[in-house]
């Protein structure tokens, strides 16, 4: 079966003059390689420019609100069941009375830990969610870290900021690419990713 | 001589030295950057505007490493190799001819640190040197891959001189001078050597690749099979010595290469520039920014050929050891000899006869 046409047969022949005197291989090769000196370069500068990554890129987890603010998590379990590296633990607690502007349900997440030297990012904790709560966000990464004790993310990093709300948009290349402009004029701010501490 | 002369030489001599550090020094950013743009990549660019701090970087990790010789080293000269490999390689830039002459107070100013009427054979006698360093940094490792390398190097240095030497006995015979500052001046308008010895042409460039021991011929250091060829136990600045040797010796060779076959500093319509120049600012302002454009068109054949060796580098593979003896004694010393009779028939026979033609 062929698969391309780029096979070639090998072949023993005998090498004609103009193959033996090697200098046209050679200026044949130049011009290749002159055609690459000037090619456009694929490279992307990356600390200052950042490559779109796709609307379905599995980064950091989030632990989404809702509309009024209340954290949706109810600390069923699920998740942490789900996960196939055990990354996620958490301790579930009682509302209490007052607190319903807080949480929106009966029951909450008081402590909920993501290990971020376990997590495989294999999103099945964002599956297995009834509730919504726990994504994976698609822009942006676990920044490097220095410390063990800053792998282990606890709510104080996970839980969404209501003034700069994370939601998916832009779900093509295009629309990413005017979300960025719009971001950088000024006109859109509530998906501006937030700066990890 | 008297004191001014003498301090015009001096100034002179430093200058050359100064540019020659200068364009090797960038000359190793220049690798790196014509490397990654042919490999599709950008090269060096986070130290300074296009990486071109670079240099200065590398200089300065090169100086602060650790100043290691091995235990068993010959330890004197093993400090000998690379300065020999710096001094020989410094050493034949002098006699370069940058530009014709400058003018100002009476004086003329040859643009050529020494004025030599054996130009040409001391260029070759400091080139022939080169191999020293090596041989005596590959030997005083005392390491069996370094000693390869060394011996590698000097077969291959002594190999190719000879067809080098062969090569450019043709040009002597055209130019019957050995003066570097003749030839050049010879070459005037675009009467250029490469148009009367193409063949050559080819057959020196091909030698200076392996005398540098540039890709395709840099067995002495192929990693593949040496770990590091002669310069396996160096480290620090004395590595950076070898490294720094070898990119001086390419910028010597490609200045002698647009010397000997691309006419100096002399370009098509210079005539016209010079009086025109001359009409316009006097006969010594007018004559020093002509000679400053000469100089100008120098560096750029110089630099070309600087480029073209990096071009060469990451275009072709290295050669086996069998071939490279085989190119070397096989094919272009019998190319140079043939070359040196074509060339001495056509100066007995062609040319009185085209000459009594045209008359």
């Amino acid at each position: 079966m062929q698969l391309t046409n780029r096979s070639k047969q090998v072949s023993n022949k005998e090498m004609t003059l103009m193959e033996r005197a090697y200098l046209p291989a050679i200026a044949t090769g130049l011009a290749i390689t002159i055609k690459h000196f000037f090619a456009k370069k694929v490279t992307i500068q990356y600390p200052e420019v950042k490559r779109y990554l796709g609307p379905v890129f599995r980064g950091r987890h989030i632990l989404k609100r809702d509309e009024d603010g209340r954290e949706r998590c109810t600390a069923c379990g699920l998740c942490a069941v789900a996960c196939p590296a055990e990354a996620i633990s958490m301790i579930a607690a009682e509302r209490e009375k007052g607190e319903e502007n807080l949480y929106r349900e009966e029951k909450y997440a008081a402590v909920y830990e993501v290990n971020m030297l376990r997590c495989i990012f294999c999103g099945l904790c964002e599956e297995a969610c009834p509730k919504q709560a726990v994504y994976l966000r698609h822009d942006e990464f676990i920044p490097v870290f220095a410390d063990r004790d800053q792998v282990i993310w606890g709510k104080d990093l996970l839980v969404e900021d209501m003034n700069n709300r994370y939601t998916r948009e832009a779900w093509t290349k295009e629309e990413a690419r005017v979300l960025d402009l719009k971001k950088a004029s000024g006109e859109v701010t509530n998906v501006v990713p937030r700066a990890i501490p | 001589m008297d004191l001014i002369e003498f301090s015009i030489k001096t100034a002179t001599i430093f200058v050359v030295f100064v540019l020659t550090l200068l364009i090797a020094m960038y000359s190793t950013w220049a690798e790196r950057k014509v490397a990654g743009f042919i490999q599709d990549r950008m090269g060096p660019n986070r130290a300074g505007p296009g990486g071109l701090l670079q240099p200065l970087a590398d200089a300065g990790k090169m100086f602060f490493k650790e100043d290691f010789i091995p235990a068993l080293a010959n330890k004197w000269l093993f400090i000998a190799g690379p300065c020999l490999a710096m001094l020989t390689a410094l050493l034949a830039s002098a006699v370069i001819p940058f530009g014709s002459t400058f003018r100002f107070n009476g004086h003329e100013v040859n643009l050529q640190g020494v004025e030599s009427n054996i130009g040409i054979l001391y260029v070759f006698g400091v080139v022939a040197l080169g191999v020293y360093g090596i041989m005596v940094g590959g030997w005083a490792s005392n390491n069996k891959f370094s000693l390869l390398g060394a011996i590698r190097a000097a077969s291959q240095n002594i190999s190719y001189e000879v067809a080098m030497g062969l090569s450019l006995i043709a040009i002597l015979m055209m130019s019957s001078s050995l003066s570097l500052g003749e030839i050049v001046s010879q070459q005037h308008g675009g009467n250029w050597n490469i148009f009367y010895q193409p063949l050559g042409f080819i057959i020196f460039i091909t030698c200076s690749f392996a005398e540098c021991n540039r890709v395709p011929f840099d067995l002495p250091e192929c990693e593949t099979e040496l770990v590091g060829g002669y310069h396996t136990e160096y480290g620090s600045m004395k590595l950076g010595f070898y490294l720094f040797a070898e990119y001086i010796n390419m910028f010597v060779s490609s200045a002698i290469i647009s010397v000997l076959y691309f006419g100096g500093y002399n370009y098509p319509g210079m005539d016209w520039v010079y009086t025109q120049l001359t009409d316009a600012f006097g006969t010594q302002t007018g004559h020093n920014i002509a000679t400053l454009i000469g100089t100008a068109v120098f560096f750029g054949k110089t630099l070309f050929f600087i480029f073209f060796y990096m071009w060469v580098r990451w275009t072709i593979p290295r050669f086996r050891y069998d071939q490279l003896m085989n190119l070397g004694w096989k094919k272009l010393i019998p190319l140079a000899i043939f070359n040196i009779i074509i060339t001495g028939a056509a100066v007995l026979f062609l040319k009185p006869a085209i000459t009594a033609w045209l008359n």
